[in-house]
């Protein structure tokens, strides 16, 4: 069998998988944003009711394997009677995994804006929470753009880890497509160069473009 | 702990300055930085503080606005401001109420602080629409007539990236004044400029002095300009008031050794 024919008689299965992995890493894209933003606030906060719990947090999911955290979800929490369907385990994990991570560069940004814009939007009577949102928040996203580009390929190429609890995911469909030919290279190194464009070519432009919006955005150009 | 009762729940009508430092004591851990501070400042009176660094200078201003302290009382217009009245008594401020208390204190900064995610106006209206509630409109109105003041009109949609620093300062001072403080704190406003913009800042300031009756104090290195424009100067030596008076008195005939000192210092160094 050529590549050719491989590429014919399997191609609709790896774009069937790679769909469902575009769908798993957009939503905990989104959930790991926002989780980051609680957690990151949270850890900076000055209330201990705030800043303990996002400590726990972020320590507990950096901590420990993504794989473990996933199965844990999956295999443990249905014993309490919490049963999730698998494809929301899959993005949860990972979104609450990277939000842990992204909590992190939240705080990093949040710390990196000059003393002088707390004390200028201080000196305007401005409320904390107007400060943070309006003043402090919008140049600290800034700042941590480019980290979060690292964070988000690296979501990305987590979420193979979702095939195993079986989400027909672009890696699920590689290990089937091997397990039924035996063609290895083929079916992982096609799923490689899948995962490989899917980053080079639209998350990382993507991301280039989202730093350069917002820098003019900001009035940096 | 201090005794507050010694202090007033407010200042009488009778002797009500604008600002009034009450045996004002800050420290940061064990160093002291200002012992015992007693100062009055009038109303619509222009004050310039000087002296060498580290002599608390600059901390007399940032106890009006950033900063708290750790003995006696400020008053802001015969109101206490480091402290509020709790059933007819005097306790330590709230981080709100300290807020709250200090929007009649506006304050322009040696690096400027603009806000860079936002063009000049904006910058100057965010005070007016996020604090005192004034609709988008007359924010603007009243943004544009103090830029039209400092003479920036036409860089009203410009962000801070492309402005010169004397161009910045005088942002800053329009977005203070934005507020409409009683009191207008300038904190080396000219010290991180470069020599050629210094006089369009200063000139700013004159025209502030003369035209309002604003209560500003004003911490500098510029002793020409101090001598000029003040009511009266404050030499700051070791966490004290060594000396102060009017800028001909302190500045042509300084009674006090370290006085002659530091100024002869500074005229050689000019």
């Amino acid at each position: 069998m050529s590549y050719t024919e491989f590429l014919a008689e399997y191609g609709p299965r790896f774009l069937d998988g790679l769909q469902v992995t575009a769908i798993q890493f957009l939503l905990a894209a989104v959930l790991a944003v926002m989780v980051s933003l609680v957690m990151g606030l949270g850890k900076l906060s000055s209330n201990p009711a705030l800043r303990w719990p996002a400590v726990a947090y972020i320590e507990f999911f950096r901590g420990s394997s993504l794989l473990v955290q996933l199965f844990l979800l999956f295999y443990v929490l249905p014993l309490f009677g919490l049963t999730f369907d698998k494809y929301v385990t899959g993005f949860l994990a990972l979104g609450l995994n990277l939000g842990a991570y992204g909590a992190e560069l939240v705080r990093g940004g949040i710390q990196a804006v000059p003393r002088g814009q707390w004390e200028a939007a201080y000196s305007l009577s401005m409320s904390p929470a107007k400060r943070m949102w309006r003043i402090i928040l919008p140049q600290a996203l800034l700042n941590m753009l480019p980290p979060w580009g690292n964070l988000i390929i690296e979501l990305l190429k987590g979420t193979a880890l979702v095939a195993l609890i079986a989400v027909p995911d672009l890696m699920f469909e590689a290990r089937q497509i091997n397990g039924s030919t035996f063609l290895s290279a083929q079916s992982f190194g096609t799923a490689l160069i899948m995962y490989f464009v899917f980053a080079r070519f639209i998350v990382t432009p993507f991301m280039r473009w989202l730093e350069r919006f917002m820098t003019r955005k900001l009035g940096r150009a | 702990m201090e005794d507050l009762s010694q202090y007033p729940l407010e200042l009488p009508e009778s002797d009500k300055p604008m600002v009034r430092f009450q045996n004002v004591t800050k420290r940061y851990g064990a160093l002291t930085v200002l012992d015992d501070l007693n100062l009055d400042i009038a109303e619509g009176e222009m004050v310039s503080i000087i002296g060498p660094s580290g002599s608390g200078k600059t901390t007399v201003l940032r106890m009006l606005m950033l900063e708290r302290i750790q003995g006696g009382v400020i008053y802001v217009d015969g109101k206490p401001l480091t402290h509020m009245q709790q059933r007819g008594r005097l306790v330590q401020a709230s981080e709100k109420y300290l807020r709250q208390a200090r929007e009649p204190v506006g304050m322009c900064f040696q690096h400027f602080n603009l806000f860079p995610h936002m063009t000049a106006l904006q910058n100057c209206m965010e005070g007016p629409v996020q604090v005192l509630g004034m609709s988008k409109k007359n924010a603007r109105e009243r943004s544009e007539e103090l830029l039209e003041l400092v003479g920036l009109i036409d860089k009203k949609d410009q962000h801070p990236s492309r402005l010169s620093g004397g161009q910045q300062q005088r942002v800053a001072i329009a977005r203070a004044l934005a507020m409409r403080p009683k009191v207008l704190l300038l904190d080396e406003v000219t010290s991180a400029l470069d020599p050629e913009v210094i006089g369009e800042v200063t000139e700013v300031i004159k025209g502030l002095v003369s035209a309002h009756n604003l209560t500003i104090m004003m911490v500098t290195h510029q002793m020409g300009f101090a001598r000029e424009i003040s009511d009266r100067v404050c030499f700051f030596f070791g966490g004290k008031i060594e000396e102060q008076g009017a800028p001909a008195d302190l500045f042509d005939n300084p009674q006090r050794e370290r006085t002659q000192q530091f100024l002869s210092a500074v005229k050689s160094a000019d």
